[in-house]
Order: C-alpha cells, then structure tokens, then sequence
C-alpha cells in the first residue's frame, strides 16, 4: 500500500476562486492511501515546495498528488521536489483543477465536486505508479553527414571545428553540389565558385573530416547515439589515394561523346572525366556506361598515359561499415521535369532553357566560357524572355508541377535579369511574373533595382505558350495590368523552373525512419521550434532537404543543425523518457502485431529460451523494446493481442483505475 | 435586385463546377487564350467578375460567344480553376432565358460559309440556341 | 433543486500533445464547457484500448469522448491514423450493443483550438444528455 500525500494549490484566487480547496483537501484525505492532506496558498512556490518535502519526509510518503495547475506546467517542478525530498519523480501526479476546473466551472460546489473527483482520479493512478528510472545508452562520437552540398559542407566543418570526426557520403565524384553550377549568388552577386571553393577546400584539408565521394548510404540500422550505417563505396575505377587529379587521362580517353551532367548535357565530356576544376577530391572517375575498355576490354588509353599508375579496371563497389552518433541529412533538390510543360516547348526548342541552364551559360566555366549565346545557333541573343513560377504554385495537377512556392526563384530572375543588362546593355529583358516574392534582407532592394537601374521590363501576368518560329520564339503571355495580350518575339526563353526534393531523400527517408511529407520534404520535429531535428531521435535536417531555401537560409540551418549534433555529441551519456514500452517475455507470443505498428522501429525480437514443463526448455520469439528509441506513444500496446505489451507511467491499469475513479 | 444577383451567381457556380476563389491570378488562362483579341472580357477576368459577384457585364458581353471551348486555359491553370466552364456557364444562364438566342434559325443562311463543315453549323446552332 | 437534474458521466481521452493542451487553453481562455466531462491525459490517442471505452460504459459512464491530434499532425507521426480505424470498429460493435453511437466519439482538437475544445464538449455532453442515461453495458455488481 502507499502512502499518500494530498497538496492542494489556491493558485492565488485562481483556484480557491471557484474551488473550495479545504472541502477538496478535507475530503481527499479520506481516500485509501492518503496519509497526510493539506492546502496551500501557492504550492509551485519555494515555500509550498517546501511543505511538499517536509511532509514527504515527516510521513514517510511514497507518492504524492498535488492538485494544481496543469501537469504541462509544473509536472516538472514537483518531479524535482519530489526527487530531492528522495522518492522518484515518476511517484508524483498532478491532478489539473485549474485550466480544467476551476477556470471553467462558475458555480463553486460544481467545481468543488469536480476537483475532487480528479484528485480521487490522481491518487487511483498513483496507487499504481512505480518507481521509474530512464534507461542510459552511450553515444559514438563521431556524425554522418549525407550530401556534400553547401548544407553537408557548412554542417560538417561546424561540427568538425568542435572537435568531433564527421564523414560526408556524397553520390557524386565530387562534393559542391548545386552552387558548384552557379555563377553569381543573389544578392551581393559574389561568385559562387569564389566562396564555396574556398569551403571545399577546407574540408578536404580538415583532419576531422572524411569525404565518400561517388558513394551512397546502403543500409542504417540502431537509434540515436548509435546507428550502425552501410556506405556503398560505388567503384570509380581509379585509385583515390594514387590519382594526383593532374587530368591527363581526361584529355587522352578516345570516348569523346559523353553528355555533361556538370553542364547539364550542353556540351559532352569524356568517358573518364573530373567534373570541374576545383572538384574535391580532384580524382578521375570512369564512366562505366561510356568507357570502352570497360564495356568491349579494348582500349586502355587512360591507363597508359597515368604516369601515377591510378587506374584499376578490376576495382568492385566497396562496402565499409561504421558506427555513427548523429546523422545529418542535406540531400538537397534538383528543378523539377520540364517534359510535361508541352506549352512552353522546352523539348522543342534548344532555346528554352531552364535556369539553371542559364546559370552555366553565364558561368565563366560553363560551355560557352561565360559567353551569353542561344544554344541552338551560338547567336547572341538581343530579346530574353524570363518565365517565372513554372511549376511551382501549381496545384491543377500532382504530377506536372509542385502545390509550394520555390521561394528562390524571384531572386536568381532577377539576379539574371540584372546581370544580363550588366553584361549585354542590348538585349531587351523581359520578365513574367505572378508575384514577385521577395522577402529577406537586401532582396526587395535587389529586385528594384534590376527594375529601376537595369531597366528589366516586369509584367504581371504568365505566359500561356511558347511556340518556335523561324529562329524566333513567339512568347504569348497576358499583361494582366494592362489587359492585354502580348505576344513578343524573342531569342532566348528562359523558365525559372520548380524545386523538389532529391530522389534519393524518399528511400533514405525509408532507411531513417524519418517522416516526409507529401512533396518528399522531411518533415521537422515542430515547424517552429525544433526546425532542424527529424521527429526521429538522432537525425538532423540541414538545407534545402527540409523544404525551399536559399543559400544564406541553408547556410544559416546547416549551422543550426551542427550546434544540435555537436550538443548530441559532447554527451557521454543519453538518458532516455522512461515513460516507454515494456513487453512481458511470459505473455508475448512472438506475433510482430507490436512490430508492424511501431513508428520508430524500436520493437525487435529475440529467441530466448524458457523453462518448459518436466526439465525442458522451450525456445520462444519475444517482442523487446529498444528504450533508446521509443517515444512512448503506446500504439503498440493496444496492437498487442495477448496483452504482454503495456506503457510505464501509463500502464493500462492505471488508465482503467483513472476511469474507474471517474465513474465512481 | 441584390439578392437576385447573388443566387444568379451561386448558381453559375454551381453549374460551372468551378471554385474561383481557387484563382491566384496569374493570368495564364489569358496569355494562353486563342480567341483573347476577339472577347471583351478575358478568361481571367469571367473568374475574378464571378468571384466578386460583378455579373452584369458579363450578361451582356459578346465574349461569351466568343468563347471558342478550346479548354487551352482549363489544360493549363496551375490551380486547377477551369475557367471555360464558368464562361460556358455564364453562357447558358443567358441562353437559357426567354428569346434570348444568340442565332436565330432565319438569320442563319446568311451567314452560311460553303467551306464550314455542317456539322460545324448545327452544333453551333445548337450551342448559342435553346 | 439541482438533485433531481440528470447528470451524465463523461470520460474524455485526450492526447497529450494537442487535445489535452486545447482542453488547457480553452481553460486559459475561461471557456466553459460541463463540470460532468473528465479529461484523463494519455500520451498518444493510439494508447487509448477499447477495452478502456468498455470499461467505462461498464463502470457506468454515459459517453466516451476520444480528442487526438489532427490527422498529419500526430506527434508520433502515425498515432492518430490507428486510433481512427481501432475506433471505427469499437464504435459499430458498441452501436451493435445497443450503446447508441452518439454517446461515442472521436475529435481531432489541436493545442491551438480551445474553443473547438469547449464547443466540442459543449455539444457531446447536450447530445449524451437527450440520449438520457446509460444502462445497457453497466455492470450493476459495480454499483454500490
């Protein structure tokens, strides 16, 4: 049997308004159980803590009831009390005769009544608590960043920079990702190349860092603190550690016609290639679908002119396994298909580009050496036509184009707007807008001053149909403030296309357990106030993985998201909710009911062995929960079927004595 | 009058299906619209006229004849607005009235093309009539 | 006066996360709604058993409301997706019973909607009210 102690709060005039708290008090002490019942002005105050561990002492309670505000309130604050006056936290429940009682209730005996019917509520689920102590797991120091973008490279050479290893799995040959294609960045219109470079390098140099370039995450199993991860090492045929990157074999290799991905497919490269310049690591990589010696064993060029002797034909995908403490997820977005936009001609027309597209033909590295010329002819064009907001806000149809606003694309129109105009004084710049979204620092500014300084014509409207003429492109779009039908020639036609998430973020997403939601966005553990965590312990969210964002905006997450790993790391130690799943080994049956509606994959099951009747053992499957990885939800418990699955701290005789004292 | 107005254009939305308060104003169904030069009011603006409530005109106007029924604008609305069917709808709510027939059956010979497939004439017949 | 007027027995689940924060702001904000309704707290609304729902009506109860968060929004990502279909098979075998469906519910209130909270409870108690009292499932060895 408990012992009891009843401490009812005024809360001021809070309670004791409408409650008559020495009526709740008088009548509470004559539960079962209670040994000691009493009233307090402010129970949450040091003087009401006070009387709480005095009266824990004096009376030799083992669990105590404080009737008071809201246990989202101070649940908390008597747990501690509770802990210092020595009995466990989880010994102590609050009954809320405030927020639900005495602050809705006007008639003072129908709040009284009330409040003590869920102190008699309280002190039946406390008669059933148990002492609980949060399970401990150690944490492996060292995090997986996945994507060597702007995100994975800022998350990794913060968390490196504290001092922990950090490797980044990156499924190109190089990391950089998409500001690599970039040429200017919005708005102060820095070089892209000139800022990121610099970051590249310093993670190639960090003794902290290990980069798998031109590799992919296989397989993730464990929970927080511990997971145990798979990376597929995909075979580039060269060996990293003796390539010198000198690029000789990319000059030499016969196979001259392979599409550029690095240039989007507007000028080739060769079948063993370094994807630009700066690329880290600067190794070669054979293209497998492309190289001759791979495909027919006759060619070999590369091979001899390698005065490092790098090249290995024989090389095989590799699998390395490696303990991590934190994942960091920064898979980042690709523009969206332009197959499905039949009225803009973009499978017509070479003319009509994306703009990502448009980013390499500025680009001084790109095909054209940074010179602005239609693709189709190497014309310079004299009339750009720039389309905004295709695919994004676009709602009619799931598979054209995506419900959600790109956000960046207002920005980099402008930014190509206005550098045109710099560069090109000549050519007539147009722009078709919906909206033009631009809000952060500097941006508004920046876009005014594409309209005011650099003349761009905006037009508010959109573009019904791009249909090619000739060499011309006759854009047909509506001025909506005008009301007006426009139809204009022009040259180049370029569409500021949607951005979705990586393809490879739905399967990893799957591999994590971390939840997505409909546009295969991961979704964050509250879209406030935990914006870069995964709802699933362990797994953090950097860049544009998580939903549309900027480069100062990643930049600024990436380093959110390596302040929460690093917190993660600096600990020994991970003490859990004790609040979790608990299977009885003797009454599962093994049946996986649990398993299959767990949505952390914290169920597991074991062979263990029982001693059957007459000296036998019985070799049984049972169901264990992984304390680590529970969140306490309790789903699993009502799936159970035999009933050998039950929750601490809400176990479901507890829940059955609180209904039961409700009924009374 | 007012109230006469209001359930005149519920019931053009009604009928029409269409939800306008789904517009975002892009104007694509305009820029995209063949027989735009031919209407005086344009596709975009039958949604936002029957959104606000602003009717009127619309009853009176050519354009709903003008309407070719391409469905260019319902293929490509991002929001999934349709609006040829509101101007279809407009189209019907005046049609529907007594004498208000766009063709008459004697004024139709003179307007006879031999290159105009019959069944071109009939359907448009049927169409802009009761 | 007061003792001759029926007062119904109200069991109310609610999750932690969204119900049970509504049910508090609706207090923060003064809404009242009938001292009959009892809120007890679980963590999820998937952690509610049916055999909770039945152990009520046993125990006398006249209605049984179930409060989770709204669909998407469950804090444990799936929870409320699995109370949705566990009840909607409670609800027709209780129907089956006898127990008329209005005296059960289930309600997705978010922290945010105390006043759905508050409206909610003010309209189940007035329907479980007309329906009168319960004594199909009740257990009479259970009263004393």
């Amino acid at each position: 049997m408990q012992r009891i102690g009843v401490f009812v709060c005024w809360c001021g005039s809070n309670i004791a308004g409408t409650v008559d708290v020495q009526a709740v008090s008088d009548a509470l002490a004559k539960e079962p159980g209670v040994v000691f019942s009493t009233n307090y002005q402010y129970m949450c105050s040091q003087a009401g803590q006070d009387m709480i561990k005095n009266a824990i002492k004096e009376h030799n309670l083992t669990g105590v009831v404080v009737c008071s505000c809201s246990p989202r309130m101070h649940e908390a604050t008597f747990r501690k009390t509770a802990t210092s006056a020595g009995i466990n936290p989880y010994m102590v429940e609050i009954a809320n005769i405030r927020e639900q009682c005495s602050w809705i209730h006007k008639d003072m005996a129908e709040g009284t009544e009330k409040a003590i019917v869920l102190g008699r509520t309280a002190i039946a689920k406390v008669h059933l608590n148990a002492p609980l102590v949060p399970g401990e797991s150690p944490v492996t120091k060292r995090a997986l960043v996945i994507g060597g973008g702007i995100a994975g490279i800022q998350t990794a050479l913060d968390i490196a920079d504290a001092g922990f290893e950090v490797d980044i799995v990156e499924k190109k040959p190089t990391i950089g990702g998409k500001m690599a294609q970039l040429d200017k960045t919005f708005p102060t219109l820095d070089c892209a190349a000139c800022i990121l470079t610099p970051k590249m390098v310093d993670v190639a140099q960090h003794e902290k860092i290990r980069i798998f370039s031109y590799s992919e995450v296989e397989h993730v199993a464990g929970f927080v603190g511990n997971f145990d991860v798979t990376i597929k090492k995909k075979a580039r045929f060269v060996k990293e550690d003796v390539c010198t990157g000198c690029g000789l074999c990319t000059e030499k290799c016969p196979q001259k016609k392979v599409p550029n991905e690095f240039n989007l497919g507007m000028d080739n490269r060769r079948a063993i290639y370094i994807p630009f310049a700066q690329a880290v690591p600067k190794v070669a990589t054979i293209d497998a679908d492309y190289c001759t010696m791979l495909k027919t064993g006759k060619c070999g060029v590369c091979s001899k002119v390698c005065t490092a002797k790098a090249i290995d034909y024989t090389q095989k995908d590799e699998f390395i396994e490696e303990k991590y403490g934190a994942i960091v997820v920064a898979t980042g977005f690709n523009p969206i298909s332009m197959d499905k936009f039949d009225e803009f001609a973009y499978s017509q027309s070479k003319d009509v580009i994306t703009s990502l597209e448009f980013e390499r033909l500025m680009n001084a590295a790109g095909p054209t050496a940074g010179k602005l010329v239609r693709p189709s002819d190497g014309v310079h064009p004299h009339k750009i036509v720039f389309v905004q907001c295709v695919g994004s806000r676009c709602a009619s149809c799931a598979e054209k184009g995506k419900e959600y606003c790109s956000k960046i694309c207002c920005m980099y129109t402008a930014k190509h707007a206005m550098l045109t105009r710099d560069k090109y004084p000549d050519t007539d710049v147009t722009v078709f807008y919906i909206d033009v979204r631009t809000p952060g620092k500097q941006f508004d500014e920046f876009y005014r001053r594409a309209v005011e300084e650099y003349g761009v014509h905006y037009i508010k409207g959109m573009v019904g149909k791009v249909s090619p003429e000739g060499n011309k492109l006759i854009v047909q779009g509506s001025d909506l403030i005008a009301n007006k039908q426009l139809k204009i020639e022009a040259d180049l036609v370029v569409l500021a296309a949607a951005i979705e998430p990586d393809k490879s973020a739905r399967p990893l997403a799957t591999m994590l357990t971390a939840s997505m939601d409909t546009n295969d966005f991961f979704t964050e553990a509250h879209p406030k106030l935990r914006p870069v965590e995964s709802p699933t312990a362990g797994i953090f969210l950097s860049g544009a993985c998580q939903g549309p964002k900027d480069i100062p905006e990643t930049v600024s997450q990436a380093g959110a998201a390596a302040a929460k790993v690093i917190g993660l790391l600096s600990k020994d130690k991970l003490t859990g909710n004790p609040c979790v799943a608990h299977s009885d080994e003797m009454m599962c049956n093994g049946c996986s009911s649990c398993e299959k509606v767990c949505p952390y994959g914290a169920i597991t099951y074991q062979d263990k062995e029982f001693r059957g009747p007459n000296r036998t053992t019985l070799i049984r499957r049972v169901a264990q929960v992984n304390e680590a990885v529970c969140q306490g939800c309790g789903c699993c418990t009502v799936a159970c079927p035999s009933g050998a699955m039950d929750l601490k701290g809400f176990a479901s005789k507890q829940i059955m004595a609180e209904v039961d004292a409700i009924c009374k | 009058m007012e109230n006469s107005k209001k359930d005149l254009c519920n019931e053009i939305i009604r009928r029409s299906g269409v939800n306008p308060r789904k517009c975002m104003k892009c104007g694509k169904c305009s820029g995209t619209c063949p027989a735009y030069d031919e209407m005086e009011y344009h596709p975009h603006q039958f949604v936002y006229m029957v959104e606000t409530g602003d009717i009127e005109p619309l009853l009176k106007s050519k354009s709903i004849y003008r309407c070719l029924s391409c469905f260019a604008c319902i293929d490509r609305c991002p929001r999934g607005v349709e609006p040829a069917k509101i101007v279809e709808a407009v189209r019907l709510s005046v049609i529907r009235q007594q004498d208000n027939n766009h063709l008459k059956a004697d004024d139709l010979p003179a307007m006879l093309d031999e290159e105009l497939p019959q069944q071109a004439i009939v359907s448009a017949f049927r169409k802009y009539t009761k | 006066m007061q003792v001759n007027e029926y007062k119904p027995k109200i069991v109310a689940f609610c999750c932690n996360w969204c119900s049970y924060a509504g049910a508090d702001l609706a207090g923060s904000n003064r809404l009242s709604y009938p001292a009959e309704v009892k809120v007890i707290r679980v963590p999820c609304s998937c952690r509610v058993n049916p055999m909770f729902i039945l152990r009520a009506f046993q125990r006398g109860a006249d209605g049984v409301i179930l409060c989770g968060c709204h669909p998407g929004d469950c804090h444990y990502t799936s929870g409320n997706y699995y109370t949705r279909r566990r009840m909607a098979l409670l609800f027709s075998m209780l129907e089956y019973l006898g127990i008329e469906k209005e005296r059960t519910r289930v309600e997705w209130v978010s922290a945010a909607e105390g006043a759905k909270f508050a409206q909610t409870m003010n309209d189940f108690v007035a329907t479980v009210k007309s329906l009168g009292e319960n004594k199909r499932l009740e257990d009479l060895r259970c009263k004393r």
